[in-house]
C-alpha cells in the first residue's frame, strides 16, 4: 500500500481502476469524486484486482441497507474489515459471528450501554468533559485529537471495563494497533509491534478478568461477560476473548475519538453553521448526529457472500467479499438531502448510516452521541470559538476515518 | 380512519386519526408522538420504532417476519409484545387500538 504511484484522475480514470481500497484516498481526503462515480456510473462496483483480493463495492445508501440486513446472504464471517484475518492472530469477536452465536455475544454486554444505564453516567461524563476543557489552555495552539478527543474517549472506555485508570493510554495505544496493519485496513503499523501491543492486551485483561470478582454486581463490561452463561468460560479461549475485548476498545473509541475531533473541523468549515450553533444550543442533539454522518469514523464494513447471487443485477459468487462504504452511502444525494453539506439544523439528522444497519448495527450508538452533546454543551459554556490552526493529520486507513492531529486555539468567551 | 392510542413510557398517552395504508411508525411520526426515532426510515434495520402491541390487537397488527424477529432480538427490553412499528400496516380493524412506547430506543 506504500506505493508512491499517483492517485488516478477520478473522473476520467477508467471505471475498472477505481480501487477504493486505497488508503491514500482516505489520509489526502480525497475520496469524494471516486465514490460519487462510483454511486452515478457503477453503484455495485466490481474490483477484480487490490491488495486485498478482488472485492464488490456497494455505494448507494439503499443497497448498502438490504446487504446490512441480509445476514443470511452476507455473513460476517470471518471478519467485517476488508483485509482478511492475519493467522497469527485469528481473533473472534461478535461483530464478526452470524446468529445465534452472535446474539448470545452480544446480549451478554448490551446492558452496559442501555440508554436508562447511560442516564446514571451522564454526571459523571459531565464532570470529566469539564475537567479536560477548564484544563486547556486559552490563546495557545495545541492538539484537539491529543488533549480532548483522546482523553475523553479513553476515560469512558477505563470507565466502562472499570480498567485502572492510570493505564488508560494503553486502550488507545491497542485500539490503534489493532487496526493499523497495511493487511487489515491499509495502516502503516509495524507487524511485529502490533504483535507484542496485542499480547500485552490479552495478558492484562485475562489478569484483570480474574481479579474481578464473580458477582460484583457492577455493571463494567468485564463483570457482564463474566456474569453471563454464555460467556462465562470466554477467557478460556484466548482469541475470542481478545477478539471482543478489541472489539469493544475499537467501537469505544476510534469512533467517538474521531467524531470529537470531526465536529471542530466540521464547524471551522463551515462558519455559518457555527453561527447557528452560537446562536440556539439547543441544535446540539441535532448537529451530533450530523456531525456523526459527516464524519463516518468507520468508512466501511465488509460483508462474505454465503451463496452465488445476483445483486443489483451483478452476479456475486459465493465466497466473494462485498463492502459496504458507509462513507459513500452517508453521501448519497438520493437518500440525504443535500448529503455534502454539513447542516446542523437538519429535518431528520438520524437518518444517516455510521452506525450501520440490522442486528449488527452500533450497540453503544446512545453513549457515543450522549458523549458528544455533553462536550458540546460544555465547550459552547466556555469558548466562543474553537479555531482550527492548521490542516488536520488523517489516518491511513480505509476503515478508521480519523485523525492523528488538529490544531486548534481556544477564544473565551 | 382507526383512531389509535400510542403511550408513552411516561403515561403520557398520544391519540392519533390514523392514515390506513401507512405503517404505524409513519402515522406515530406525521403526528409528532414522542419516543419512536424510525433512524432507518422504515426498513426494518435499526430498531428504533420499537413498541408493544397489546395482546388482542395482535392479529390484527399481523406477524413478525424474519428479520423482525432478529432485530427484536437485539433489544435488552423486548417482550412477547414487542414489534417494530414500520412493520406495521395500519388497517382499518386497528381502530381502538393501543400501543405502548418503550422507555428508550436503541
Amino acid at each position: 500500500m506504500n506505493t508512491i504511484a499517483q492517485l488516478p484522475h477520478p473522473l476520467t480514470t477508467a471505471l475498472t481502476d477505481i480501487d477504493v481500497s486505497d488508503a491514500r484516498l482516505y489520509q489526502l481526503d480525497a475520496w469524494r469524486p471516486y465514490f460519487e462515480r462510483l454511486r452515478n456510473e457503477d453503484p455495485v462496483h466490481y474490483q477484480a484486482d487490490s491488495p486485498f483480493g478482488p472485492f464488490w463495492s456497494i455505494t448507494r445508501f439503499e443497497d448498502i441497507v438490504a446487504v446490512d440486513s441480509n445476514h443470511q446472504d452476507f455473513s460476517s464471517e470471518p471478519t467485517i474489515v476488508i483485509g482478511d484475518l492475519l493467522d497469527e492472530t485469528p481473533f473472534e469477536m461478535f461483530i464478526a459471528m452470524d446468529p445465534p452465536k452472535h446474539d448470545v455475544q452480544r446480549r451478554a454486554v448490551q446492558p452496559v450501554v442501555a440508554p436508562k444505564n447511560l442516564a446514571d453516567m451522564e454526571a459523571l461524563i459531565r464532570s470529566r468533559v469539564i475537567e479536560i476543557l477548564d484544563n486547556l489552555p486559552v490563546g495557545e495552539t495545541f492538539d484537539w485529537v491529543d488533549r480532548v478527543s483522546i482523553n475523553l474517549t479513553t476515560q469512558m472506555l477505563a470507565t466502562l471495563f472499570d480498567f485502572p485508570f492510570e493505564d488508560r493510554h494503553k486502550l488507545t495505544y491497542w485500539s490503534d494497533m489493532a487496526t493499523g496493519t497495511p493487511e487489515i485496513a491499509g495502516g502503516d503499523a509495524d507487524p511485529q509491534e502490533r504483535m507484542a501491543a496485542l499480547q500485552e492486551c490479552l495478558e492484562t485483561f485475562t489478569r484483570l478478568w480474574h481479579s474481578r470478582g464473580e458477582d460484583s454486581g457492577s455493571f463494567d463490561l468485564i463483570s457482564l461477560l463474566k456474569r453471563d452463561p454464555h460467556t462465562a468460560d470466554i477467557a478460556e479461549r484466548p482469541m475470542e476473548f481478545l477478539g471482543n475485548i478489541l472489539l469493544l476498545i475499537v467501537g469505544g473509541n476510534d469512533t467517538t475519538r474521531n467524531s470529537a475531533t470531526g465536529g471542530i473541523l466540521a464547524l471551522n468549515q463551515n462558519p455559518a453553521e457555527y453561527e447557528k450553533l452560537r446562536a440556539n444550543h439547543a441544535l446540539i442533539p441535532g448537529m451530533v448526529s450530523e456531525i456523526i454522518r459527516w464524519q463516518t469514523p468507520l468508512a466501511h464494513m465488509r460483508r462474505t457472500a454465503t451463496r452465488d447471487i445476483e445483486f443489483k443485477g451483478k452476479q456475486i459468487k459465493k465466497g466473494d467479499k462485498v463492502v459496504m462504504w458507509y462513507l459513500s452511502g452517508n453521501h448519497d444525494d438520493t437518500a440525504i438531502e443535500h448529503a455534502n453539506s454539513f447542516i446542523i439544523d437538519r429535518e431528520n439528522p438520524r437518518h444517516h448510516m455510521s452506525f450501520g444497519f440490522g442486528i449488527h448495527r452500533c450497540m453503544g450508538n446512545r453513549l457515543a452521541e450522549m458523549q458528544l452533546r455533553i462536550l458540546w454543551e460544555e465547550i459552547m459554556q466556555r469558548f466562543s470559538f474553537v479555531e482550527v490552526m492548521a490542516e488536520p493529520k488523517r489516518v491511513q486507513s480505509n476503515f478508521v476515518r480519523g485523525y492523528t492531529s488538529l490544531p486548534v486555539r481556544l477564544h473565551a468567551l | 380512519m382507526p383512531t389509535i392510542t400510542l403511550i408513552e413510557f411516561s403515561g403520557q398517552q398520544h391519540t392519533i386519526d390514523a392514515e390506513s395504508g401507512k405503517t404505524l411508525m409513519q402515522n406515530a411520526m406525521d403526528n409528532m408522538v414522542p419516543g419512536i426515532d424510525a433512524d432507518c426510515g422504515g426498513a426494518c434495520a435499526c430498531g428504533t420504532c420499537h413498541c408493544f402491541i397489546e395482546d388482542q390487537w395482535s392479529n390484527a397488527a399481523g406477524d413478525t417476519n424474519a428479520l423482525e424477529e432478529s432485530m427484536l432480538g437485539m433489544r435488552p427490553d423486548r417482550l412477547e409484545s414487542s414489534r417494530l412499528s414500520c412493520q406495521i400496516d395500519v388497517s382499518a380493524d386497528m381502530d381502538g387500538m393501543v400501543v405502548r412506547l418503550p422507555e428508550y430506543q436503541m
